[in-house]
């Protein structure tokens, strides 16, 4: 029998509802929300397994997958429709014991362990579909190997006074974990987990079979699989990273990480061509700003034509910005059209829609306006 | 229109734009600040439904072999048919000048024999313009030709067409007579070197052409024969440029400064397809002012440009005034610096307080690379 081999295998859980992004995910999965002007979300993580070298990816969906599931085709604007590997969608399904939907993120994982399987790698990386960040996997992977870890979480320096909203890591000297906390009152550490996970596969697989007989599991990663194991006896360390990172969860956080790319040196530096973020390019004419339009501390993206007056936003493919519009801290998403004398501030506007003349839209720094919203809350 | 196969012939006169094809050949150069030349034929082609497309490529073959790769990002990576490139025997430019490009159809003689199509479509890439292929071939099986020759009736622009082919039309719109535009008339019919024939009267024409040896370029044959043809027209109404000098390069790009033509010519009857490189979007400083100007993604401008064209990943930094200009690809604009008028192209870079003016007529062109 032939049999080929995988060193590593990635599994994205891009399954999430997002129901803190409000109106933003009322049609779209999460990881399939548009960012930075011509990216989605997953294109972030999807462009990590690439830039990483990782070429088998395993995409968990679920809610909401159409728009997803046709962002990413066969993989080929990450490189990952390959011979052997390559990314695959993998949804919930029936089998001869009935159909179910996915019941946890380490659930999600056990269903799906005939993919994994296929492979027979010596690794498996658990990722989110739903993080803003670039990092190097191999580097991951050569201190999992190095320690000779079942389980290497990846962990970032938070501010203490944050540290509460996170899953928190305590570690000794060698980077070993001896505690977990999930989002505790009072904190003991400021590591927090980013959701990134590098296991030893027949370990894990052999702790997803446990979990799926013990009768009062979550079948979570967060909840179950990891405080047993750092509670038991596997070897589970701390991989610190540094740099930019970010859970878009809510729409003030996905706002903000999108006015993040405003500046010159910001963190994420979208331009380093030595780790391009990957997506699906539109096909678009260049974008044009015409004698009336002015754009200022601002990202605009192909196929826009701006006739009016952007300001601090972002605005993203195929979007038409009209004459004496006013649009500022701002998130345009794609494709729709913003008509003559709209004003528009701190808000994120959904894609496809036309905002008519005359249309206000204003929202707060702490409360960004998403337009349309169901309520008609936040404009006139 | 799969019983029609296409070929771009890229065997054209650069002599009069040769500052921009130092390393490249025309169809592979940059315009409108994301694509090259050949996109809007290959994407012309592959809107009007054809999926058997050939490039004739002459001289400097290597920029347009690496731009359009597989064929992919114009949906011509195909298990039947697809794009097909074919290099001529011996690749120098001047023997092609003085052989024609005759030879190059004869030693590729078995792909036109071998393809399954009944017409043939030839055109050159040069002729730029968002045109329906099928209307033109609709045209052609009805009107019961040997050959249809597509043509725009010009008035009072000699300079945008100069050295074209001109048709002498019948009122049948027959084709009696072809000449060459030396802008001496009003008004005139253009040739825009796109053939409509079939496929087996291609193979004829060029056989009978080596066998005769009165003909070195395929056009010459094509013409020579007219006496025995029934030779008809096709009248195109749409946007039309020539990209055969600076001049015309220039002006064209400076005239797609306008929402209703990009629309014609970007969309009219489907999208130009082109190589897609992954760059994020432009950003705009707040010191930045941008008026009047077509942009490309990956591009971070910190200065003033006005009425300009800027290409992919091209960075203006602070204080520097650019405009009426063509920035290809790749482009630095240092600190304090002033263009009017200039083309830069890819890769160039014009270090600070440098001043250049360039005139609408003469604009002043940076070679590839070069540092100023």
């Amino acid at each position: 029998m032939k049999m080929q081999k995988k060193e590593i295998v990635a599994m994205i859980l891009a399954g999430g509802q997002g129901s803190r992004l409000r109106e933003i995910t009322d049609k779209i999965a999460k990881p399939a929300v548009p960012f930075g002007g011509k990216f989605r979300i997953i294109d972030f993580t999807l462009s990590n397994c690439s830039n990483s070298e990782i070429d088998t990816v395993g995409i968990l969906t679920q809610y909401q997958p159409l728009e997803l599931n046709s962002h990413i085709g066969i993989g080929s604007s990450w490189d990952l429709d390959r011979n052997f590997g390559g990314v695959k969608i993998l949804p919930p399904y029936f089998d001869k014991e009935g159909g179910r939907f996915y019941m946890g993120t380490a659930n999600a994982i056990f269903e799906n362990m005939n993919f994994i399987d296929a492979y027979n790698p010596n690794y498996v990386l658990i990722l989110s579909g739903d993080h803003i960040y670039k990092m190097d996997y191999q580097k991951m992977l050569d201190t999992h190997k190095e320690k000779n870890a079942d389980l290497t979480i990846s962990v970032i320096e938070v501010p203490w006074d944050e540290a509460s909203r996170f899953g928190l890591l305590s570690a000794d000297e060698t980077d070993m974990i001896y505690e977990f906390q999930e989002k505790p009152d009072e904190p003991k550490s400021n590591l927090a987990s980013m959701g990134i996970y590098i296991f030893s596969w027949p370990v894990l697989r052999a702790c997803l079979i446990e979990d799926h007989y013990s009768e009062d599991s979550s079948s979570d990663f967060g909840k179950d699989i990891i405080p047993k194991m750092v509670e038991g006896h596997h070897k589970v360390y701390a991989y610190r990273f540094s740099g930019y990172w970010r859970d878009v969860g809510t729409v003030e956080s996905l706002w903000e990480s999108n006015m993040d790319l405003l500046g010159l040196d910001n963190e994420l530096n979208l331009h380093d061509k030595s780790w391009r973020n990957y997506s699906v390019n539109p096909i678009s004419p260049p974008q044009y700003i015409s004698p009336f339009g002015r754009v200022e501390g601002s990202i605009v993206n192909e196929g826009c034509v701006i006739e009016g007056h952007v300001i601090k936003s972002v605005i993203s493919t195929d979007v038409h910005v009209g004459r004496n519009s006013v649009v500022q801290n701002t998130i345009v998403m794609p494709n729709t059209n913003i008509e003559d004398d709209v004003q528009i501030d701190y808000a994120i506007i959904l894609s496809d829609i036309t905002v008519k003349s005359g249309t206000v839209v204003k929202g707060t720094r702490d409360h960004i306006a998403v337009y349309p919203s169901e309520g008609g809350e936040n404009h006139e | 229109m799969n019983d029609v196969m296409g070929i771009i012939n890229l065997s054209e006169s650069e002599e009069q734009i040769k500052d921009l094809t130092l390393g490249r050949s025309l169809g592979a150069l940059h315009i409108f600040g994301r694509y090259r030349i050949i996109d809007f034929q290959l994407s012309n082609m592959v809107n009007s439904g054809l999926s058997n497309v050939a490039i004739f490529t002459y001289g400097k073959s290597h920029s347009i072999m690496l731009h359009v790769g597989s064929g992919k990002h114009w949906g011509l990576d195909r298990k039947r048919d697809g794009l097909y490139i074919f290099y001529p025997e011996v690749n120098s430019e001047d023997n092609i000048r003085r052989l024609g490009d005759l030879e190059n159809y004869r030693n590729h003689l078995d792909y036109l024999q071998n393809s399954t199509q009944k017409y043939v479509l030839l055109s050159r890439s040069y002729m730029l313009c968002n045109i329906d292929y099928k209307d033109v071939v609709q045209h052609h099986r009805n009107s019961g030709s040997d050959v249809t020759i597509v043509y725009k009736t010009i008035e009072k622009s000699y300079d945008r067409f100069p050295n074209c082919d001109t048709l002498s039309l019948d009122d049948q719109n027959r084709v009696i007579g072809i000449g060459k535009n030396l802008g001496k008339e009003e008004r005139y019919n253009v040739s825009m070197e796109m053939y409509v024939m079939k496929r087996e009267r291609l193979i004829k024409i060029i056989e009978s052409a080596i066998q005769r040896g009165d003909a070195r370029f395929l056009k010459e044959a094509i013409f020579q024969r007219l006496p025995e043809l029934k030779v008809s027209a096709y009248r195109f109404n749409g946007y039309l440029s020539c990209i055969q000098t600076i001049n015309n390069y220039f002006e064209t790009n400076m005239e797609l400064l306008n929402t209703q033509l990009c629309e014609e010519l970007f969309n009219k009857h489907g999208p130009i397809y082109t190589k897609v490189m992954d760059a994020p979007s432009t950003y705009y400083s707040e010191d930045s002012y941008v008026s009047n100007s077509l942009v490309a993604n990956g591009c971070i401008i910190e200065g003033k440009v006005e009425n300009s064209i800027i290409h992919r990943d091209v960075r203006i930094k602070k204080g520097a005034v650019v405009r009426n200009s063509i920035l290809l690809p790749y482009v630095t604009v240092s600190e304090a610096t002033n263009l009017n008028y200039v083309i830069l192209d890819k890769h160039a870079t014009i270090t600070p307080r440098k001043m250049l003016f360039g005139d609408q007529s003469n604009p002043f062109v940076i070679k590839k690379n070069m540092v100023l």
